[in-house]
């Protein structure tokens, strides 16, 4: 797999797709505050990390850079978090930047708002991605809002961690993808990364972001491990991200299913079917300008996710797409998403998550 | 397990007859219905009198002005001025305030301008000051959501080192939610600098206090958090002054949250939208406009000399002239910039977000009448008029 935009830091920003310049100044600003040269660092090495190890790795630099950074919630102290991605960093930055809160999902969001109006940076964890529903008053109508009701005056540079996704075997309330209920809300932004590089890059823009950010972790992407220097800067965090590039079609596919589509262009490409998979990245903001060049490239588009189908993220991609690439389209946009059933129990997931066989399945339908 | 109940101080127990230093003649109290708090200096006392007179003048004016249309809706405060004033005099320059929608005259009591406060009721923004120009965060419209603000922000202040106190008003109403038990147990566990004042005015909307809650008081609740909890008569504004300002003391040197119930009434109806006669009798309203806190006060610092009938006509006049500085502000319509929208909702700019205001801008330029249109006002009537 490639990844295009692995840069260094340190070295010239990498490539970026075209008209990049739109992305936003105040996001590449971010970058730069997040990532500042380290001039008396040793000289850095090529490592293996996973995308956990790459989270922690992001956290620890974040938490040393900038003394307003404060990381709370459950079990993030001594334990490390169930995942590990806050693994010693109590340890490390002690008690008053790393704790362990009572177990309370509102209760954390509300409080991260408190101090972040106080000028705190509170990156934040929602266990799993159900156990993020008791605070959706406190992310729907204050984090998110707060901004705008104030005309600007109180931003809220808040980051919720959510583990999400299937694929790990959890219980109910473990595997849910939940990203469509954050992206229809005004005033949040939503991102993924689906690889090391970018969960160290993403996590340290959205630290340093002024707007708040829900980070959704694929759960069963956190052990997959890639090789990388750290500290590692990839493309602003709002930019989609062509990971193989192809002819025929475009497979747009975000956090766990990023793997999924791979895999698909893989197969695709033995049966002569060149493949394009485009990696969201952001899922709000939407990067209108790489997926339509991608779609315009090849004529036809499918969308992969975890989340039921009914109402999902896929739907805005297939509608906004097709509104503004309709006569670049050579068939409808089609969804490979979960079925509209709660997320199954851990011996029949197999048949709920979308497959690379599935998505591929679905490209049969239309007529070539 | 011993060892950590062992550890934890035992918190005062509140009392099941209300804390009071004035009573309802008006006369000073005398023994343990005091709890310990000594009365205000007459000076201080004062203030709190007029303070409460601008509030009720203030608000009676708000509430007409929305009964004539100049405002969406407006929750008036009228009866709670003990509790309101009471609780938010007792916060230093530094300390924070986090205020739900009913509690406008404790904005007005830390000096917000009226046409600031009421800048969400006439429907012109979400909110109208600068929360950080007076340290007040936005009224909170959904209940107890602020609670959690407020000990973040505390417990953030805590963390830098500064010794600030944030205090959150919270109605009885408010005290059933899941934030409100959240809010007063990380508080406590993080012993955050907070001041909780549940007012509680015996209804959220038309629902009675019976309904809510079957403890014996809602100040009950600090026991099980393991804090401090009061249980005050919220009509006398001295005894509400005394123990916010000890439970704020006690914060800023470290001594963690209290809770302090304040027991009042409201007067005035949930809005100008709501009917109280559905739910309540005149008699119980009647009765509860006898245990008046202004008229309370007024009696006590009458007897005692501290108000003289220049003193009481100066502040009378002083509250005129606010209320006659709101109407003229609430009678001047406000100018609107319909795409500023889009200006707040992000720090970081949106492609999207600029491209939809950029579509309201041209509906909003095709719409606008051509300049001949505007160069008279008698022609811009002429124009109303035609379309009527």
């Amino acid at each position: 797999m490639t990844i295009v935009d692995r840069t260094a830091l340190g070295s010239p920003a990498g490539p970026t797709p075209a008209g990049s310049a739109d992305s936003g100044s105040a996001d590449s600003g971010s970058a730069d505050a997040s990532g500042a040269p380290h001039p008396a660092a040793p000289a850095p090495a090529l490592i293996s990390l996973s995308i956990a190890g790459a989270l922690n790795a992001a956290l620890r630099d974040a938490l040393a850079d900038d003394p307003s950074v404060v990381v709370f919630g459950e079990d993030v102290g001594p334990l490390g978090g169930v995942f590990r991605v806050t693994d010693a960093l109590h340890a490390t930055f002690g008690e008053s930047r790393v704790w362990d809160s009572p177990l309370a999902e509102s209760g954390i969001v509300g409080t991260a708002i408190g101090m972040a109006m106080y000028g705190l940076r509170p990156v934040i964890e929602m266990q799993f991605d159900a156990f993020s529903y008791p605070a959706f008053e406190q992310i729907t109508s204050h984090l998110a809002k707060m901004r705008n009701r104030t005309k600007g005056r109180v931003s809220l540079p808040v980051v919720i961690r959510i583990p999400y996704a299937g694929g790990i075997g959890g219980v109910e309330h473990h595997s849910d993808s939940s990203e469509a209920y954050w992206t229809h809300t005004p005033g949040l932004t939503v991102v993924t990364p689906s690889n090391p590089a970018d969960a160290y890059s993403m996590l340290r823009e959205a630290i340093a972001s002024d707007d708040p950010v829900i980070f959704l972790e694929p759960k069963s992407r956190y052990w997959a491990k890639d090789t990388l220097v750290l500290p590692v800067r990839t493309a602003p965090m709002a930019r989609a991200q062509v990971l193989r590039e192809g002819a025929d079609v475009t497979l747009i596919a975000y956090g766990p299913t990023v793997k999924t589509a791979l895999e698909a262009a893989a197969l695709a490409e033995l049966e002569g079917l060149s493949v394009e998979v485009v990696d969201l990245r952001s899922l709000s903001p939407f990067d209108d300008e790489t997926v339509g060049a991608s779609v315009q490239k090849t004529g036809r588009a499918a969308v992969i996710h975890e989340a039921a189908q009914f109402g999902g993220y896929g739907a805005e991609v297939a509608a906004r797409v097709t509104e503004r690439q309709f006569f670049h389209l050579q068939a409808p946009i089609l969804r490979i998403a979960g079925f509209d059933v709660p997320f199954p129990s851990p011996k029949q997931e197999e048949h709920y998550l979308p497959t690379a066989e599935r998505v591929l399945a679905a490209l049969d339908t239309w007529e070539w | 397990m011993n060892d950590v109940v062992a550890a934890r101080a035992e918190p005062v127990r509140p009392t099941l007859k209300p804390i009071r230093l004035i009573d309802e003649k008006g006369a000073p109290v005398k023994g343990a219905e005091r709890a310990g708090f000594t009365l205000p200096s007459p000076e201080v006392l004062l203030g709190l009198y007029r303070r409460m007179v601008m509030a009720r003048r203030f608000d009676v004016q708000v509430t007409a002005l929305t009964r004539q249309g100049r405002l969406a809706t407006y929750p008036s405060a009228l009866g709670q001025e003990g509790c309101e004033i009471g609780a938010v005099s007792s916060l230093g320059e530094n300390d924070w305030l986090f205020p739900t929608y009913r509690d406008s005259v404790a904005l007005l009591t830390r000096g917000v301008p009226p046409v600031q406060i009421l800048s969400s009721f006439r429907g012109e923004w979400h909110m109208g000051f600068d929360p950080y120009e007076h340290r007040i965060s936005p009224q909170a419209t959904p209940l107890a959501t602020q609670a959690l603000h407020a000990v973040g922000l505390a417990t953030g202040a805590k963390l830098k080192g500064d010794e600030v106190v944030a205090l959150t008003l919270l109605g009885d109403g408010a005290t059933s939610e899941g934030d409100a038990h959240e809010a007063f147990n990380f508080a406590s566990v993080w012993q955050a600098p907070v001041v909780f004042v549940v007012q509680n005015n015996g209804y959220a909307i038309s629902v009675p206090f019976s309904k809510q809650s079957h403890a014996r008081t809602l100040a009950d609740h600090a026991i099980g958090y393991g804090m401090p909890g009061y249980f005050v008569d919220g009509n006398d504004v001295a005894a509400m002054y005394a123990v916010t300002s000890a439970a704020v003391q006690n914060a800023r040197a470290g001594g963690g949250p209290t809770l302090i119930e304040g027991l009042t009434y409201r007067i005035e109806s949930h809005t100008n939208s709501d009917d109280p006669t559905r739910y309540r009798s005149p008699h119980e309203v009647a009765q509860w406009r006898q245990r008046d806190p202004i008229a309370r006060l007024e009696t006590y610092l009458r007897a005692s000399g501290a108000l003289s009938d220049a003193l009481f006509d100066e502040i009378a006049a002083a509250a005129e002239q606010l209320a006659a500085a709101t109407r003229d502000a609430m009678n001047t319509e406000p100018v609107l910039d319909p795409l500023e929208l889009f200006d707040h909702v992000y720090a970081t700019e949106r492609p999207a977000l600029r491209e939809q205001r950029e579509y309201l801008a041209r509906e909003l330029a095709a719409a606008e009448p051509a300049p001949a249109d505007v160069s008279s006002t008698e022609s811009i009537s002429t124009a109303s008029g035609s379309i009527a």
